[in-house]
C-alpha cells in the first residue's frame, strides 16, 4: 500500500519540481511549487510524520507560496521570462552536468549504503519514535525539553526577520532622509 | 490482500533517492533560471529535499530528533523567505527594470 502512495506522491513531487524549473511565468512556477510541497507532505504522512505534514501544508503551501504570489503580483513581475535566450554561453549544459553530477553522487551514496540496517548504530541520546501516542505529543515534548534553547532562538529569529522585512519593504516617511536620496546624492 | 503482497516494499532508500532527485532538480533550476523569485523557489525545493531526507532517516533509525530538526529547518526557511522577498521588494521599487539576477550589479567592484 505504501508503494502506491509513494508512486503517486513521488510523481507529483517530481512533476511539480520540473514545473518550477520549466515554467516561464513565475505565477505558474509558484503554483507548481504548491504541488511539490503537497507531495512532500503526503510523503511525510506515509512516514508517520503527521505533525510535520500539517506544518508543511500550513507554513509552506499556506504562507510561503502565498507570500511569493503576493510579491509577484504586487510588483507586477509576472511577465514571462524569455527562456530561449541563454544569458551566459554554455550555462545550461554546464548546469545540467552539475545537476546530473549531484544526483549521481547522492544516488551512489544512498544505494551503496542502502538496506544495511544492521550496521547502523543509534546514538545514545536518541529519542525513540513512540508507537502508542501520536507523534505530535512526543515531538512537542522533545521540542520543549531537549531543544528548548533552539526553540527560543527561533522565536528571536522570527522576530528579527519580521522587523527586518518591515524595515526593508516600507516606504520611507516624508521627513526622514531615504536611502534612495543618499545614493542619488552621491551619484 | 494478495495485491499488497506482490507490491515491493518501500524502504528508506527509495525516499532518499527521491530526495536526491528533488535536490538535483532544485540545483539545476537555481543555476539555470535568471528570475530571482524563481531562484528562491528552487532553493525551497532543495530545502524540501533535505527535509524529506531527515524524515526518512528519522524513521529508519527510530529517532525523533530528525523530525525536530525538520521543524527548525522549516522555521529558518520561513525567515529566509520573508527577508529575501523584502529585499526583492526594496530592490524592485528602486529599479523596476531589474527583473533578472544579472541586472543587479550595483555591488560589483
Amino acid at each position: 500500500m505504501e508503494f502506491v502512495v509513494f508512486l503517486i506522491a513521488g510523481a507529483i513531487v517530481v512533476g511539480g519540481a520540473i514545473g518550477v524549473l520549466a515554467f516561464a511565468n513565475p505565477v505558474h512556477a509558484a503554483l507548481s511549487l504548491v504541488a511539490t510541497l503537497f507531495g512532500v507532505a503526503v510523503l511525510f504522512v506515509a512516514q508517520n510524520a503527521q505533525f510535520l505534514a500539517a506544518v508543511q501544508v500550513i507554513v509552506y503551501a499556506g504562507a510561503i507560496v502565498v507570500l511569493f504570489l503576493f510579491v509577484i503580483m504586487l510588483l507586477g513581475v509576472d511577465r514571462s521570462d524569455d527562456l530561449r535566450v541563454e544569458p551566459i554561453v554554455g550555462q545550461r549544459p554546464l548546469a545540467l552536468l552539475a545537476g546530473v553530477g549531484v544526483l549521481a553522487a547522492s544516488l551512489v551514496a544512498v544505494l551503496s549504503a542502502g538496506g544495511s540496517t544492521a550496521t547502523r548504530t543509534v546514538r545514545s541520546t536518541a529519542v525513540a519514535i513512540p508507537t502508542e501516542e501520536p507523534d505530535v505529543t512526543s515531538l512537542g515534548r522533545l521540542l520543549f525539553t531537549d531543544h528548548v534553547l533552539a526553540l527560543e532562538i527561533t522565536a528571536i529569529l522570527l522576530t528579527v526577520a519580521v522587523v527586518g522585512a518591515v524595515v526593508l519593504a516600507r516606504r520611507p516617511g516624508r521627513d526622514e532622509p531615504s536611502v534612495e536620496a543618499d545614493v542619488e546624492a552621491e551619484a | 490482500m494478495f495485491i499488497a503482497q506482490t507490491l515491493p516494499t518501500v524502504t528508506s532508500s527509495w525516499y532518499l533517492s527521491l530526495a536526491a532527485l528533488l535536490f538535483a532538480i532544485g540545483a539545476v533550476g537555481l543555476l539555470v533560471r535568471r528570475n530571482p523569485l524563481v531562484m528562491f523557489m528552487c532553493v525551497e525545493l532543495m530545502l524540501n529535499a533535505v527535509n524529506l531526507t531527515f524524515v526518512a532517516f528519522a524513521r529508519s533509525m527510530g529517532d525523533l530528533g530528525g523530525q525536530a530538526l525538520v521543524f527548525f529547518v522549516m522555521v529558518v526557511a520561513a525567515a529566509e523567505v520573508v527577508v529575501g522577498l523584502a529585499i526583492m521588494v526594496a530592490l524592485l521599487r528602486r529599479r523596476p527594470d531589474a527583473t533578472t539576477a544579472d541586472d543587479v550589479a550595483a555591488l560589483r567592484g
